[in-house]
């Protein structure tokens, strides 16, 4: 498959914002069960804040894959058969709900509105934070399963799609929350750097895994099956156009496979061993840039995976695309 | 219910082009718009086209055979493209089965281009929306057009008549006929997609003549006969 850089965008963005989000919300839960210091309300409305503008930047990238972006608002009716329809619902939600938590932090309404057991306050931070959680992690699944639901990309078809996007996004979201807490001076920075080099195992090992599935896959349609003719020796002598056709365009990345191999190797270093470093130096060195440079290495990382993403993926369609003339 | 398809003979397709040329000259100039192309006439020319030719070599020189093969939208009658859809631009009519996209709907997504194994859909570079074969369902649904002509365009254009359109679910159709009694067969059945579009298989034609037809060896005459013969013309040259 072409890789759009569109859709790379999209992906990679919502999922740092999302994950973000996660963060933001984890840290207050943990304040709450006081494993950590709580915070200003303050701290997590910007943070949410921040996880807003990347769902922003997630959006309008997604606008420059679509040919007729004026009538995009379509796009929220087939929601019981297309994921992606269930995404452009979702996805609006999920921004609605990061603002009202982030709004209700900054506005203070953290009086309790009623107590759970003998100890648990809860307000409406608290609420939001669990209603956007499970929001988030719905989109975590549409965005994902986009791909992972086209059974004809036999590389995508499978749930190793979803964990990937998962992981990496909540991996990502939590290395931006220690690049943010770093950036403010907050200590909060080890706790979530532990947990985005947690989440960031957890996804590279899911990658390997989908890397390993797809080196292994039994491609289920042949030039055989393509055009129905039982012979060993079958090969296409022209496609019907010289110039190529929507057809090369969307589905060939045209890159040779060295291109393929190098960026497969670039992202697996960019996202596991060097942000992990990183975060790993900048725990002993107590250094507030590293965590910002481990975020940035590891989302540049998820890019290149993304784009490998797509350039791994083989459409049955080119079977009936193999030569020009 | 009614299934419209094509039914494709490969045995006698020649590879003309004059399906993929009607086509385009058809529906360039329909209400939906235009087919627009990009660099007609210079180099890499490219465009939208809903049907395209090509051409696949079988075997090993010089024991070859060449196969022509028209390629358009199958009709799926499950078709994966409809579903995932997010505006409902893609759907299919209940009345008749075909395929369609509504022009004014779609948003240029290409999702649905992503599921069709076949690579049938196209997306047009200049309008930004997402085009398919109709089956001509501007002609094949007008009643001023006379009952040979509510065909689509490339059914009329095939020269060696290759091409042949009706109902497939209707068993004594023209199409259910070549399908049932010449092998019709779908592309990719792996997938579960059901093409409405058939394809007619390639046949060896042979013909086998004995001795006893070039020479009459039971010529009643002959029996009786007390010439001896010298080589001259008979009877029996004669061709009845
Ligand atoms: S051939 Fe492709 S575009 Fe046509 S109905 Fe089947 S899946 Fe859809
Ligand atoms: S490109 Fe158009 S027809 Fe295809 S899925 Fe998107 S909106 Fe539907």
């Amino acid at each position: 498959m072409h890789p759009a850089f569109s859709v790379i965008f999209l992906t990679t963005l919502i999922g740092a914002g999302q994950g973000l989000y996660l963060a933001m919300v984890t840290g207050q839960l943990y304040a709450i069960a006081q494993f950590v210091e709580a915070q200003k309300d303050q701290f997590y409305a910007i943070g949410s804040l921040v996880a807003l503008v990347f769902l922003i930047a997630g959006l309008v990238a997604s606008f420059f894959h679509l040919g007729r972006p004026e009538r995009a608002w379509r796009a929220a009716s087939k929601w019981r058969t297309s994921w992606l329809s269930r995404e452009v619902i979702i996805l609006p939600i999920v921004m609605a709900l990061v603002f009202a938590y982030a709004a209700a932090h900054w506005m203070g309404w953290t009086n309790p509105l009623f107590q759970l057991g003998a100890s648990l306050q809860v307000d409406v931070t608290l609420l939001l934070g669990i209603v956007g959680t499970l929001a988030s992690l719905a989109l975590f699944v549409c965005t994902a399963m986009i791909y992972a639901g086209v059974k004809f990309l036999q590389e995508w078809h499978t749930p190793l799609t979803v964990t990937n996007f998962i992981f990496f996004g909540a991996a990502s979201g939590f290395m931006l929350a220690a690049a943010y807490s770093a950036y403010i001076g907050n200590p909060l920075v080890t706790f979530f750097g532990t947990w985005a080099v947690i989440l960031t195992f957890v996804g590279i090992g899911s990658r390997l895994m989908h890397l390993r599935r797809n080196g292994r896959i039994k491609r289920k349609s042949t030039v055989q099956t393509a055009i129905g003719v039982r012979h060993n020796a079958l090969v296409q002598r022209s496609q019907g156009a010289m110039g190529g056709s929507f057809n090369t365009r969307e589905f060939f990345h045209g890159q040779s496979d060295r291109v393929v191999d190098m960026v497969r190797y670039a992202f697996l270093i960019l996202v596991f061993p060097l942000p992990v470093l990183l975060i790993g130096a900048a725990h002993v060195t107590e250094s507030p840039n590293l965590p910002i440079l481990a975020f940035l290495v590891q989302f540049v990382g998820l890019m290149a995976e993304r784009w490998s993403f797509f350039a791994e993926a083989k459409h049955p369609q080119n079977l009936y695309y193999q030569s020009v003339a | 219910m009614t299934q419209l398809a094509l039914v494709i003979d490969l045995n006698v397709c020649v590879g003309c082009h004059a399906c993929v040329t009607s086509c385009k000259e058809w529906n360039t100039s329909g209400w939906a718009g235009p087919m627009v192309d990009q660099n007609p006439y210079d180099a890499s020319p490219t465009g939208t086209f809903f049907n395209r030719v090509q051409t696949f070599e079988v075997g090993t020189f010089p024991n070859t055979e060449t196969v022509h093969f028209p390629k358009s939208c199958l009709h799926c009658e499950e078709p994966p493209c409809v579903p995932v859809c997010p505006t409902g631009a893609s759907y299919k009519r209940p009345d008749n089965g075909v395929v369609l996209v509504d022009y004014d709907k779609c948003i240029g997504c290409k999702y649905c281009s992503w599921a069709c194994p076949y690579g049938a859909r196209e997306v047009d570079e200049e309008q930004k929306v997402m085009k398919k074969c109709t089956l001509c369902i501007d002609r094949i649904t007008d009643p001023k057009l006379s009952e040979r002509d509510r065909k689509p365009s490339c059914v009329l254009a095939c020269p060696s008549s290759a091409r042949l359109f009706g109902d497939v679910h209707d068993p004594d159709s023209e199409v259910s006929i070549a399908i049932r009694e010449r092998g019709g067969y779908q592309l990719m059945p792996e997938w579960g997609t059901k093409p409405a579009n058939h394809y007619l298989p390639r046949q060896k034609t042979q013909m086998h003549i004995d001795q006893d037809e070039l020479t009459r060896v039971d010529n009643p005459l002959r029996k009786e006969d007390l010439t001896t013969y010298t080589g001259e013309e008979t009877l029996d040259d004669v061709a009845w």
